[in-house]
């Protein structure tokens, strides 16, 4: 117990202070890094909540394409590299006062909603079941009983994004 | 572990994200930020998928897998966007987008 | 016939509307028409003479003055509203002793009436009333209204307008015949306009000659001031008779004092003033020396023998009510005598100096006129129709003759264009001469026997000095008439043209009337005495009016002094013995002359001042008040409507309308102006909006749920 909850507040740490940074910083570059942290940590709490192959798919697609993806925009939208001045716009203070509304309402839900709930099954349970439970081979049955339409759905989305980008952004 | 903990997680990150959105001037910063905000809706969903039990833990990583997908599209697509604006306007300066201004 | 005397007038009225229609087409040119209508107008008018005088003398009146004759009388007569001729039956009462002793009985009006309308609870009748008066009248009318016919189916040969002056002359003899068979004031009134009109129609026949034209208004408008007095007098006749036009019944009220006597002067005055202008009396006489610019046989017809008289024949109508309001009975003087007394004066006067043949007749005419006038008003009622018949004779030979005389010469002008013409002319000639003895009035000619019928009348009734106007008439008009003679036919012929007797249409009608002028006196010579005793009526007899029969001494001193008159201008003219060119030396007869040149001025009188003054003067008034007041009024009302139309524009719909409307518009842009800067076209600031109203919704939510 000990251990998951020093290591759920260690990474729960890093996720807020990175995606802060992601936000904050001047630098467009050092946003996509901090975003990696952001990225990473989650994927770690992938882990602990026993969801190993969405950790897995998490850093392979967040980290490994998407944030190369922003890495390849950020390249060919801006002539040089560096520090910017001023990325944040006039409506921060709204925006700010917004989000910390926001996040008033959703937490005041959320403990009203939930309260003392704990996880039972994480609990206690040895890994074999939980692995047999809730492991890939799980989600793979899953996704390829349960949800096989809506994979094919995504797949067809993915390919329509695909030929989306392409038309979009290619040279005439 | 308490449920919370991950939900309230993912209300801080929705928040970051969502002030992200708001306040950035770079188109490519908003896109960052809405990643964040899917990043916490995931954790949501796996959360309250453990709450349950195996076939609810189950559907909550499933749809987690396919939101990271979508995420993944929806970032291609929006880079291709942020990229005809900048080679419209040799920026990518969201202010000045104001095309529809009345 | 005497049932039915109102065939007589649609007769006419008939051949009117069949001339106007048809007359075109026919080869006379609907001469026929107006021929045979009259013809047999004149046939039935023979026959109701007939009739009458073989009706039986029934009626027995009493004599006297109406003081006598009271609320013994059957007041009834059922005239109105039905449709039964009846007979009014008297009872005799008390006889006064007169110059008539015995009561002899009369003959009794024919009546017969048809209601024709009714206002409010008075009945008014239409109908005929026949009695010796209406016959002779009928008589008199078709015959000569006949023989003008004839006579101007060859005078007026080739007139343009030759179809409607047959129609207008049909139109005329039905009015006058209207007239004379009417049994009440207002049918009466109906033949006296409708021959007002046809007199204009006939006297304005060549129209486009702008005198022609002249003449004829004038005639009608002279006329129509007298019909105002006509007019005055019938109503008030009506209301003071108790709402009646009946003839009879107002003759008989007014004998017996149901008449208010004021009401009945004024009543009689009124009538009588029509009387002045239809038979042209001093002094409303000057429409008719004009109207001789009308075809002669109109001359003929209407101012010779019968429009004129339709005066006298009114006042010898409704004898009654003039004898009572005039007093007639007493003698001394009286406005009917002393009009018609002037006018015989003076007209004859104004005959010496004329040149033209016809205007010497038209004066002629005037002043025997006014012998028939003078011998109702001094009471020799009989004697005055009697001239009225007689003249219609000899009046209408003479207009004919000189119809005649201007168709061979082509003109009127006596000095001028005439002379000598007996050598050319035999037969008009004799006739003229005829007419013209006739009506100087020797004896045994018509004039004599009825001029002197009035000179008896008027000495015997107590007007001495009307029968010295009388005698000096009788000199006047002989002289008068030898001068037309001798300028017309004898002497030296000056004119130029070739004259030559006229046809048969034209000398058949005046041996026709030569033969009346000769004869017609005898009706009523004394031992005979017919005419009187046709004529012979209720009123005349309820009235006291006295009948003075043919008496010696007045008849030779009036021929004595016709035969001086003969002589004194046979001797200015023939013979040219008296003192010529007086007129040249003396200033008093330049003067004398040139009043009666311009027949005293009164032309001048009438059309300068009266009408001048009255067009002149009122006509300015009248238009100063049209344009200042009347105008001024709408143009006032004009100005003001545009003036507050003005501001209504300026301060209401400027100010107030618009200034709502500009305001609304304003408004609305206004607060879109400031709604607009929501819309910045930055997508972050509508995701702010939106994810700001989605937390209040949310907590909203919340909170409330």
């Amino acid at each position: 117990m000990a251990a998951q909850n020093l290591a759920f507040a260690v990474l729960a740490v890093v996720a807020v202070l990175a995606a802060l940074r992601v936000v904050t910083t001047r630098n467009v570059v050092h946003a996509a890094l901090y975003l990696v942290a952001v990225l990473g940590s989650v994927g770690a709490l992938y882990v602990l909540l026993a969801a190993e192959f969405l950790a897995a798919v998490q850093v392979l697609i967040y980290i490994g394409a998407i944030v190369v993806l922003f890495l390849f925009g950020i390249m060919l939208t801006r002539p040089t590299l560096g520090r910017d001045s001023g990325l944040d716009n006039d409506q921060r203070w709204l925006a700010g006062i917004t989000g910390l509304f926001l996040f008033g309402v959703l937490s005041y839900v959320l403990v009203e909603a939930f309260g003392d709930e704990r996880l039972p099954r994480l609990e206690g349970l040895d890994r074999e079941a939980l692995t047999a439970e809730r492991g890939t081979g799980a989600v793979g049955d899953a996704i390829f009983s349960t949800y096989l339409v809506p994979f094919e759905v995504v797949s067809v989305l993915l390919l329509a994004a695909l030929v989306g980008a392409i038309v979009l952004a290619r040279r005439e | 572990m308490l449920v919370n903990q991950f939900l309230v997680l993912g209300a801080v990150l929705f928040s970051i994200g969502v002030y992200g959105v708001l306040a950035r001037r770079n188109g490519v910063l908003v896109l960052m930020s809405i990643e964040l905000i899917l990043n916490a809706v995931n954790i949501n969903l796996v959360a309250l998928g453990a709450l349950h039990d195996a076939s609810g833990a189950v559907t909550g990583q499933v749809f987690a897998l396919f939101v990271i997908t979508i995420a993944a599209a929806e970032v291609g697509v929006g880079l291709a966007i942020v990229l005809l604006i900048y080679r419209n306007r040799a920026s990518v300066d969201l202010d000045e987008v104001d095309l529809m201004k009345g | 016939m005497l049932d039915n005397a109102w065939v007589i007038p649609t007769l006419t009225f008939v051949s009117f509307w069949l001339i106007l229609f048809f007359g075109k087409r026919l080869p006379g040119h609907g001469a026929e028409i107006g021929i045979g209508a009259l013809g047999l107008a004149f046939v039935l008018s023979c026959v109701a003479v007939v009739q009458w005088v073989d009706r039986p003398a029934t009626e027995v009146v009493p004599h006297g003055t109406t003081e006598e004759v009271h609320g013994e009388e059957d007041e009834e007569h059922g005239a109105a509203g039905g449709q039964q001729g009846q007979d009014r039956q008297v009872v005799a009462t008390a006889v006064e002793t007169g110059e008539h002793a015995e009561e002899t009985p009369i003959r009794s009006a024919v009546e017969r009436n048809v209601t024709w309308f009714t206002i409010g609870d008075v009945e008014v009748t239409a109908g005929t009333a026949v009695d010796g008066l209406t016959v002779v009248m009928l008589f008199t009318v078709t015959l000569i209204s006949l023989l003008v016919h004839v006579f101007s189916t060859n005078y007026m040969h080739g007139d343009v307008r030759f179809t409607y002056f047959f129609a207008a002359l049909s139109l005329f003899t039905t009015g006058m015949l209207l007239l004379v068979v009417s049994s009440s004031t207002l049918q009466a009134l109906f033949g006296w306009e409708l021959m007002g009109l046809c007199s204009f129609m006939l006297i304005g026949h060549w129209w486009e000659k702008a005198e022609n034209s002249n003449a004829a208004m004038k005639a009608f408008l002279t006329t129509r001031t007298g019909d105002v007095g006509l007019l005055v007098g019938i109503v008030t006749l009506f209301f003071a008779a108790g709402q009646t036009f009946d003839i009879a019944l107002i003759n008989e009220r007014a004998l017996t004092g149901a008449i208010g006597h004021t009401a009945l002067v004024v009543g009689a005055v009124g009538l009588f003033i029509g009387v002045i202008g239809k038979s042209a009396q001093f002094p409303l006489h000057t429409w008719l020396p004009d109207a001789m610019a009308g075809p002669t046989p109109v001359s003929a017809l209407i101012h010779a023998a019968t429009m004129v008289v339709a005066g006298v024949y009114l006042v010898a109508r409704l004898y009654g009510v003039f004898w009572e309001a005039f007093d007639i009975g007493a003698g001394g003087v009286n406005p009917i005598a002393v009009v018609g007394g002037i006018t015989v004066l003076i007209a004859a006067a104004l005959a010496f100096v004329q040149d033209d043949i016809k205007k010497v007749l038209a004066y002629s005419t005037v002043s025997q006129l006014g012998y028939m006038v003078m011998a109702l008003g001094v009471g020799a009622w009989t004697a005055g129709i009697f001239h009225l018949f007689t003249h219609a004779f000899f009046k209408g030979l003479l207009f004919l003759g000189a119809g005649s005389v201007s168709h061979a010469v082509h003109s009127f002008d006596m000095k001028a264009d005439m002379g000598g013409l007996r050598k050319y002319m035999p037969t008009t000639f004799v006739t003229f001469l005829i007419g013209s003895v006739a009506l100087a009035g020797l004896f045994p000619l018509a004039g004599f026997w009825s001029k002197d019928e009035i000179l008896v009348g008027a000495a015997e009734n107590g007007y001495p000095v009307f029968e010295l106007v009388g005698i000096v008439g009788a000199f006047l008009t002989a002289a008068y008439m030898t001068r037309c003679v001798y300028l017309t036919f004898f002497g030296e012929y000056r004119g130029h043209a070739h004259p030559h007797e006229s046809p048969r249409p034209i000398t058949i009608p005046l041996i026709v009337l030569a033969v009346f002028s000769v004869g017609a006196g005898l009706l009523n010579a004394p031992g005979i005495e017919k005419f009187f005793e046709i004529t012979e009526n209720r009123v005349f007899l309820l009235a006291g009016v006295e009948h003075h029969s043919f008496e010696v001494f007045p008849a030779v001193v009036s021929t004595v002094v016709v035969l001086a008159a003969i002589a004194f201008a046979y001797l200015l003219f023939f013979e040219r013995r008296l003192p010529r060119g007086l007129t040249r030396r003396n200033a008093v007869a330049r003067s004398g002359y040139r009043l009666l040149i311009n027949k005293y001025y009164l032309d001048h009188l009438y059309t300068g001042v009266i009408v001048g003054s009255v067009k002149g003067a009122i006509a300015r008034a009248a238009y100063w008040f049209n344009q200042k007041v009347i105008d001024g009024v709408v143009n006032a009302v004009g100005i003001a409507a545009r003036r507050s139309g003005d501001w209504t524009y300026r301060h209401i719909d400027q100010a107030v309308v618009d200034a709502a409307v500009n305001g609304a518009g304003f408004g609305a842009e206004g607060f879109g102006g400031i709604l607009r800067t929501v819309q910045t076209g930055r997508v972050q600031q509508y995701a702010a909006l939106l994810f700001g109203a989605a937390t209040v919704l949310a907590l909203g939510l919340i909170i409330f749920v």
